[in-house]
């Protein structure tokens, strides 16, 4: 089976839910993307500035002193913190701004939770010639004024959005309003596997440079395939790039770990997969997080980039097909993670990513002795450290 | 038959052009929502879309986000519309539309919601995130049990598509006058006139209302002289703010939708 089908859907999940006035936008991307896909020069264009101009391909370090810690395992950072601009956005921007470029729009709308996104927008967009809008919620615009600053350094405007939880969710759904009054001169960089489809499968596509990789490179170190794959989870885009080209080798679990904020039995948590319900958020239908009457509830983590109350289509799919399991962990262990990895291994890791780290820490003891484990360190934490300083 | 396609037999009889009057249901309370919907009915509005707030409105505009805002935090639900629904039914046969995003209705229950929708006397049901592609059988369950689901065509809609649209489309076709979001415009886009022309002779004899920007009683008018009637929103949600707390709240605002009827 296809995935998504042709309509966009992973089984009962993704699909496009959205105003008539994009339904118009949604079919030139997806014909676009279609055309571009098979096409040598795109594929060359993109694979050139992967190479020369984000750093790609990215090591698959091992990590000794954290395997040493845990004991009886191997772990590898697939490690995108290296990229530049800190993160793997730099992936998808790259792609979708060169699909911006075929579609003859010179204007570009973006939402951004961390900052990450933005960023790999707004360089995507200078390296291009586009012009970059991004919105941003107040709150992520205060705890995030590094990445702020870097994004109107690179040119772009930084859209404040004050509505609602004034953070990602809705810095998403002020950057669609800008979408459907622009629409004619506009395309939208979705940040995460999210979104109305075409957007899951072709941010998927785009981020899954990191799983191609990893695949190949941790075969020539272990001549095997690894056990496990973990990355963290808040729309998903670092895991689905990680996980999809493992998608057919049955052995290799994946493991996503969602933000659980003050804890699960709070009220205080991003974790949508584990908490969620089926619902229709910005575009597709996937899990969200939501109360009885349908209304959207605000998430919580102390990871901007995990701080969204849905999650990508094709995890909601993983989830209930079993291919992949998701666990939790709270603000709290991620921020202890976050040094954790700095002291062991010199790097330190984005909030967001340092979910993963915690994640292993934790559950280590799960894992069969030797077992061969890549995680995704999807950014860098640089971003984070003036936060965390006043924390603490 | 279905109340609308009632309504629209009357108006062409009388050769006039339908006013659709749209309301946050429960802004700035479900009360007040029920005694605007008479009294608009009393000053000549013909059919009355009563707005489902929702979380997240990505196609709404700031005055219809606040007025959902303000609804939410009084507890409105899509169950309480549905009850203020019943409640109008015993005094007034003025069809009566939901407007709502899809996750209420999806959380509600696709077939409880057709049921209770019907059971309460709602004629149709408008979801701005919901083209036809998607859940195709709620639209098909809806119409047997009587409920239409009113289709979009917006500007940026191809021919084709717009034929397709039509070809299954119900009640009426509602134009999105614009690209963009609800809320006030001081003039409506260039190229209207020709667009709604052609979208007519596409829908055949489905009635086509356009809405999206209108906010005075002269682009109502001008809006409604091409095509068979018109949609105002933000407008009416913002002369509801100007009055909260003030007396004569009802009153003034139908004498705005009586202006707009013209």
């Amino acid at each position: 089976m296809k995935l998504p089908d042709s309509l966009g859907h992973f089984g009962i999940y993704g699909g496009k839910y959205v105003p008539e006035t994009l339904m118009g936008a949604l079919k030139e991307l997806e014909v676009i993307y279609a055309k571009a896909r098979r096409d040598k020069n795109f594929k060359q264009e993109l694979a050139y500035y992967l190479k020369e101009y984000a750093g790609r391909p990215t090591p698959l370090y091992f990590a000794k002193n954290l395997s040493h810690i845990l004991g009886h395992v191997k772990i590898y950072l697939k490690r995108e913190d290296l990229l530049h601009t800190g993160a793997h956005k730099i992936n998808n921007t790259l792609g979708q701004a060169l699909l911006t470029l075929r579609m003859g729009k010179k204007r570009v709308v973006a939402e951004t939770g961390a900052g990450q996104h933005g960023v790999a927008t707004a360089t995507a967009c200078a390296l291009f010639g586009l012009d970059c809008f991004v919105y941003m919620g107040v709150k992520d615009i205060e705890r995030q004024a590094l990445n702020v600053y870097r994004m109107k350094l690179l040119g772009a405007i930084v859209v404040p959005v004050k509505s609602g939880s004034q953070t990602l969710k809705d810095a998403m759904s002020e950057a669609i309003r800008d979408w459907v009054t622009n629409v004619r001169t506009t395309n939208y960089i979705i940040g995460s596997v999210a979104g109305p489809h075409p957007y899951p499968m072709l941010v998927r596509d785009f981020q899954a440079v990191i799983g191609k990789e990893a695949r190949s490179q941790i075969l020539a170190v272990e001549r095997r395939l690894p056990d496990y794959l973990v990355a963290c989870v808040g729309g998903g885009s670092n895991s689905m790039g990680l996980f999809y080209p493992f998608y057919k080798d049955k052995k290799v679990k994946f493991i996503g770990v969602e933000a659980a904020g003050f804890g699960l039995n709070t009220s205080y948590y991003a974790a949508t997969i584990l908490r969620g319900s089926v619902g229709v958020l910005h575009g597709s239908k996937s899990k969200l997080l939501q109360d009885d009457d349908g209304q959207v509830k605000i998430a919580h983590s102390i990871a901007a980039g995990l701080d969204y109350p849905g999650v990508g289509p094709e995890h909601a799919y993983y989830k209930d097909t079993g291919r992949a399991e998701y666990f939790a962990v709270t603000d709290k262990e991620a921020v202890e993670s976050f040094r954790f990895l700095s002291v062991t291994e010199g790097i330190i890791p984005a909030l967001e990513s340092a979910h993963a780290i915690a994640y292993l820490k934790k559950s280590s003891r799960k894992f069969k002795k030797g077992a061969v484990i890549i995680v995704c360190l999807s950014g860098r934490g640089d971003k984070d450290v003036q936060s965390l300083k006043s924390l603490k | 038959m279905n109340r609308i396609d009632s309504k629209f037999r009357e108006l062409r009889k009388n050769r006039q052009k339908a006013f659709i009057a749209f309301l946050t249901a429960g802004y700035p309370g479900l009360a007040a929502t029920e005694k605007l919907v008479l009294e608009f009915e009393k000053n000549g509005a013909d059919i009355i879309e009563l707005g489902v707030p929702f979380s997240d409105p990505i196609a709404d505009g700031p005055v219809i986000q606040m007025s959902s805002y303000t609804a939410l935090k009084k507890g409105v639900t899509l169950k309480k519309i549905l009850d203020s629904v019943s409640r109008l039914r015993r005094r007034s046969a003025i069809p009566l539309i939901a407007m709502s995003y899809f996750n209420p209705i999806l959380r509600y229950g696709l077939p409880r919601f057709i049921k209770d929708a019907v059971k309460a006397g709602l004629d149709a049901v408008i979801i701005p995130d919901l083209p036809p592609e998607e859940e195709k059988d709620f639209a098909k369950e809806a119409l047997s049990a009587g409920l239409y689901v009113i289709r979009f065509i917006a500007p940026t809609t191809t021919l084709s598509r717009a034929r397709s649209i039509a070809r299954s489309a119900r009640g009426f076709i509602y134009f999105v006058s614009l690209t963009g979001v609800t809320g006030a415009r001081s003039s409506m886009p260039d190229g209207l006139r020709l667009q709604l022309s052609s979208v007519k002779k596409i829908a055949g004899p489905i009635p086509v209302c356009a809405g999206f920007g209108v906010s005075t009683p002269a682009q109502a008018r001008f809006v409604s002289s091409m095509c068979d009637g018109v949609i105002v929103g933000s407008a009416i949600i913002k002369m509801i703010s100007k009055y909260i707390g003030r007396p004569g709240l009802a009153s003034s605002v139908g004498a705005f939708v009586k202006r707009l009827k013209g």
